[in-house]
């Protein structure tokens, strides 16, 4: 019953999802208001019935109700319940529904926070997210249905993938779609302006603090999926360059660059077009990125063969939204006409550099990750692109930007003055300089790319504490874009050091480790006091211990496990971490040896912990830059204006 | 006159910067682009032998072996017409299992492959795409050489 009350919830959704969409637009090109004032409600009501819907689906999770074939692959009555509860996005069905709700949610913000909006802007706005809902909930319903039921019901289920048991799984992939879908939002607002032929500068700052919000979500779903495959995959690695890593990191290097652009748009007027195209990208990147990893494409791009309608699907819904956007891009971009003008040195053309640079970068990633599934798909041979790769395009392409992060913020706008600049900026690059030359030899080993990371990191701290000096000479009001930014640029600045330090400093040792048997990583000392059984709800395992210390002293005791889980059969490596500050104690169990002996992964990781910091400060700089009264402000001056 | 000059200056920059980035990319890409080879196509020596590649197949049961150090493992791997001695030191993912697919990536040593990586997939019932397609490749050859290279 639960089930086909979530069918029904998704159908009336496609149908209110229709009439969000077709009415307001209609509307707002006849200039009906009665037609435009229906999107508001239209998108509220197809929120709930989503929302219904999701309700339904997780219900069936919670409740075990193995008559359900997506419960029945997903899940089983032994997982704890709130792994059973994340199984429900943890299919292909589930996280398209996901997807929606999610859609959904950033639809009812819009209704709720744009009362200071011209009605025939909130009409296409809503009516442009209207449409992309319809598309998804009429895959969902026609080819990915959540809620096919099977008869007989199984016994029990399959259970979920043992990775995606972890307390990290149940909030990576919201976040991260919040980060995705967040994108639509501005995506949204590009088309509306697009289609009103209204390409001011006020669409620009009513889509700048939606884009900073999703970017932020983006930037923390980021995070948290490189530290869970940190903990989880057992190979001690941050980032793999995997194509599920790269999906989300393309829409994330054009929604960086999409911020930077919306900010020469709003204050200055310039980059009309280009940031149009930016928000058209980051949102196709966001589609992109969410087919390539639900749809199995990366595992064989041959299932598409196998389930055909799916994939036609997929690439008619893929050339609809990115053709049809781009199409009315190229109608209308001819007309937007040139904004301020601005010198070859100036914080626009520093701007414009850093887009360049992250574009090429997107590039490069979208390259290396679809060309092996074309050629594949083209049955002209297997070809894997690594690490190696993206390495060597990745230090050069980010290392001018870096830099940038340093000059750009400080030069000023339509002109800068070289000399200026540089009478602001040399006693700081040299002290960066000098600092990061001799740094790495306190470190062990001097490394020029040790130096070239501390260089850049300093570099960027330097030049934000100069940039916040020279705003307090001048003003000590509270500005929340201002340090937002700072924030978020300190943030990127704690990335680097980490990157630095753990891709040049870690230590790892792989050993046979009989009982008693000692490894000295780093001055400490690992012993192995054996592995003994434990069990968990839903597997068995061996569970190792072992003593860390350091000059004699107890530091921890780790508890790696070995575990097989009982629905699956399928082996899996639970690591033990001890975090800290400035280095993290990695411990992995490899297999049993015989005789009680394993063999045993370890590493030393200095400052790995400060990757994930340095992207949770860019994300709060985000979140600080929304909150700036700016925004507000001149929305309520409108209004007042209109009124 | 000034303001045209600069704007060519401009484009003219931005047109080499762009080549210039382009190249770099493009040659990053070639130099480190890793193809793929079944043990059939070892064997016949089509793989290279400077550079790094990938196989893939079935580990062939009872092959695996491991040295004192409980961290080298020696394996065959089998399309299951020819089959490429490996050997790889570290801890084999743990979806590794004789019988099972497998792909390793490395390079070939006096007709052993020395893997630097084994690839763990993330699924009990999942074959590697690489592997699965090295067994029907092999199929496929076995079949069609119902009447084989007599001719050569």
């Amino acid at each position: 019953m639960i089930p086909e009350l979530g069918q029904f919830s998704l159908i009336l959704a496609l149908l209110l999802a229709l009439v969000q969409s077709i009415l307001p637009l209609a509307g707002a090109a006849r200039n009906i208001p009665a037609w435009m004032s229906v999107a508001r409600p239209a998108a509220r009501a197809q929120f709930l019935f989503v929302a219904i819907a999701f309700g339904c689906l997780a219900y069936s999770f919670l409740t075990n109700d193995f008559s359900v074939l997506n419960v029945t692959q997903h899940s089983f009555s032994r997982l704890p319940p709130i792994y059973r509860f994340a199984a429900t996005w943890g299919s292909h069905e589930g996280s398209l529904l996901l997807w929606t709700l999610i859609l959904g949610l950033w639809t009812m913000a819009v209704t709720l926070f744009s009362r200071h909006l011209p009605d025939d802007m909130v009409a296409r706005v809503i009516g442009v997210m209207g449409l992309v809902s319809f598309g998804l909930l009429l895959f969902m319903i026609t080819t990915s249905n959540p809620f096919v039921r099977m008869l007989p019901a199984a016994m029990d289920g399959s259970d979920l993938n043992p990775m995606l048991q972890d307390p990290g799984m149940v909030a990576h992939p919201p976040i991260l779609y919040m980060g995705y879908v967040g994108f639509s939002v501005a995506f949204a607002f590009a088309m509306a302006a697009l289609i009103s032929g209204k390409l001011d500068a006020s669409w620009a700052r009513w889509s700048r603090p939606w884009t900073t919000a999703a970017w932020a979500f983006l930037t923390l779903g980021i995070m948290m999926g490189s530290w869970w495959a940190y903990y989880e995959l057992g190979w001690g690695g941050w980032w793999f360059w995997d194509p599920t890593e790269n999906a989300s990191l393309m829409p994330w290097l054009v929604g960086t660059a999409l911020i930077h652009s919306l900010a020469v748009t709003e204050k200055r007027g310039s980059f009309k077009a280009w940031t149009v195209f930016l928000a058209i990208g980051a949102f196709s990147l966001s589609l992109l990125g969410t087919f390539l990893v639900r749809s199995g494409v990366l595992s064989s791009v041959h299932s598409f063969a196998t389930d055909p309608a799916r994939g036609l699907f997929i690439l008619a819904f893929l050339a609809v939204v990115i053709g049809g956007s781009l199409l009315l891009f190229a109608f209308r971009a001819s007309q937007v006409g040139l904004g301020g003008r601005f010198a070859l040195v100036s914080r626009e053309s520093f701007l414009m550099a850093n887009n360049i640079l992250l574009l090429t970068a997107t590039g490069s990633v979208l390259l290396g990750t679809l060309y092996p599934l074309f050629l594949d798909a083209l049955d002209l041979g297997k070809i894997s692109v690594g690490p190696p790769y993206f390495n060597a395009v990745f230090v050069p392409l980010v290392t001018p930007l870096l830099f940038l992060i340093g000059v750009g913020p400080l030069a000023r706008w339509k002109q800068a003055k070289v000399p200026e600049l540089a009478s602001r900026l040399k006693w700081g690059f040299a002290a960066s300089l000098i600092v990061a030359l001799l740094l790495p030899l306190t470190l062990g080993a001097w490394k020029p790319l040790v130096s070239l990371g501390y260089l850049l990191a300093l570099w960027i701290v330097v030049t934000v504490a100069i940039g916040v000096q020279g705003r307090l000479r001048t003003t000590t009001a509270w500005s929340a874009n201002f340090y937002g930014m700072n924030l978020a640029h300190l943030g990127v600045a704690v990335t680097v050091i980490g990157i630095t330090m753990v891709s040049s400093y870690e230590t790892e040792r792989n050993v046979r480790m009989n009982e008693g048997d000692t490894v000295t990583l780093k001055n400490y000392t690992f012993i192995f006091k054996g592995a003994k059984d434990h069990d968990g709800p839903n597997y068995q395992a061996s569970r190792g211990t072992l003593e860390v210390s350091r000059n004699g002293r107890h530091v921890t005791t780790l508890y790696p496990e070995k575990r097989t889980y009982l629905a699956s059969g399928m082996p899996f490596t639970e690591s033990a971490i001890d975090y800290g500050f400035t280095r993290d104690l990695y411990v992995a169990l490899g297999e049993p040896l015989g005789g009680g002996a394993w063999s045993v992964r370890l590493f030393h990781k200095p400052f790995v912990v400060w990757i994930w910091i340095g992207a949770v400060l860019m994300a709060m700089g985000g979140v600080l830059a929304i909150t700036d009264r700016r925004y507000r402000i001149t929305s309520r001056k409108k209004e007042r204006g209109a009124a | 006159m000034k303001t045209r000059h600069k704007k060519l200056i401009l484009i003219g920059v931005a047109v080499i910067g762009l080549g210039v980035v382009a190249t770099l990319v493009l040659n990053a890409f070639r130099s480190n682009l890793v193809f793929f080879f079944t043990p059939t196509q070892v064997a016949k020596g089509e793989a290279p032998l400077d550079r790094a590649f990938r196989i893939g197949g079935l580990v062939e049961s009872g092959s695996l072996r491991r040295e004192p150090d409980g961290v080298t493992a020696h394996f065959r791997v089998t399309d299951k017409a020819q089959t490429i001695p490996v050997t790889y030191k570290g801890l084999l993912p743990d979806l590794f299992k004789e019988g099972k697919g497998v792909v390793a990536q490395g390079r070939l040593n006096n007709n052993v492959f020395v893997a630097d990586q084994v690839l763990a997939k993330h699924d009990e019932n999942y074959m590697p795409p690489e592997a699965a397609s090295a067994l029907e490749q092999a199929q496929k050859t076995q079949k069609t050489l119902v009447l084989p290279q007599e001719g050569k």
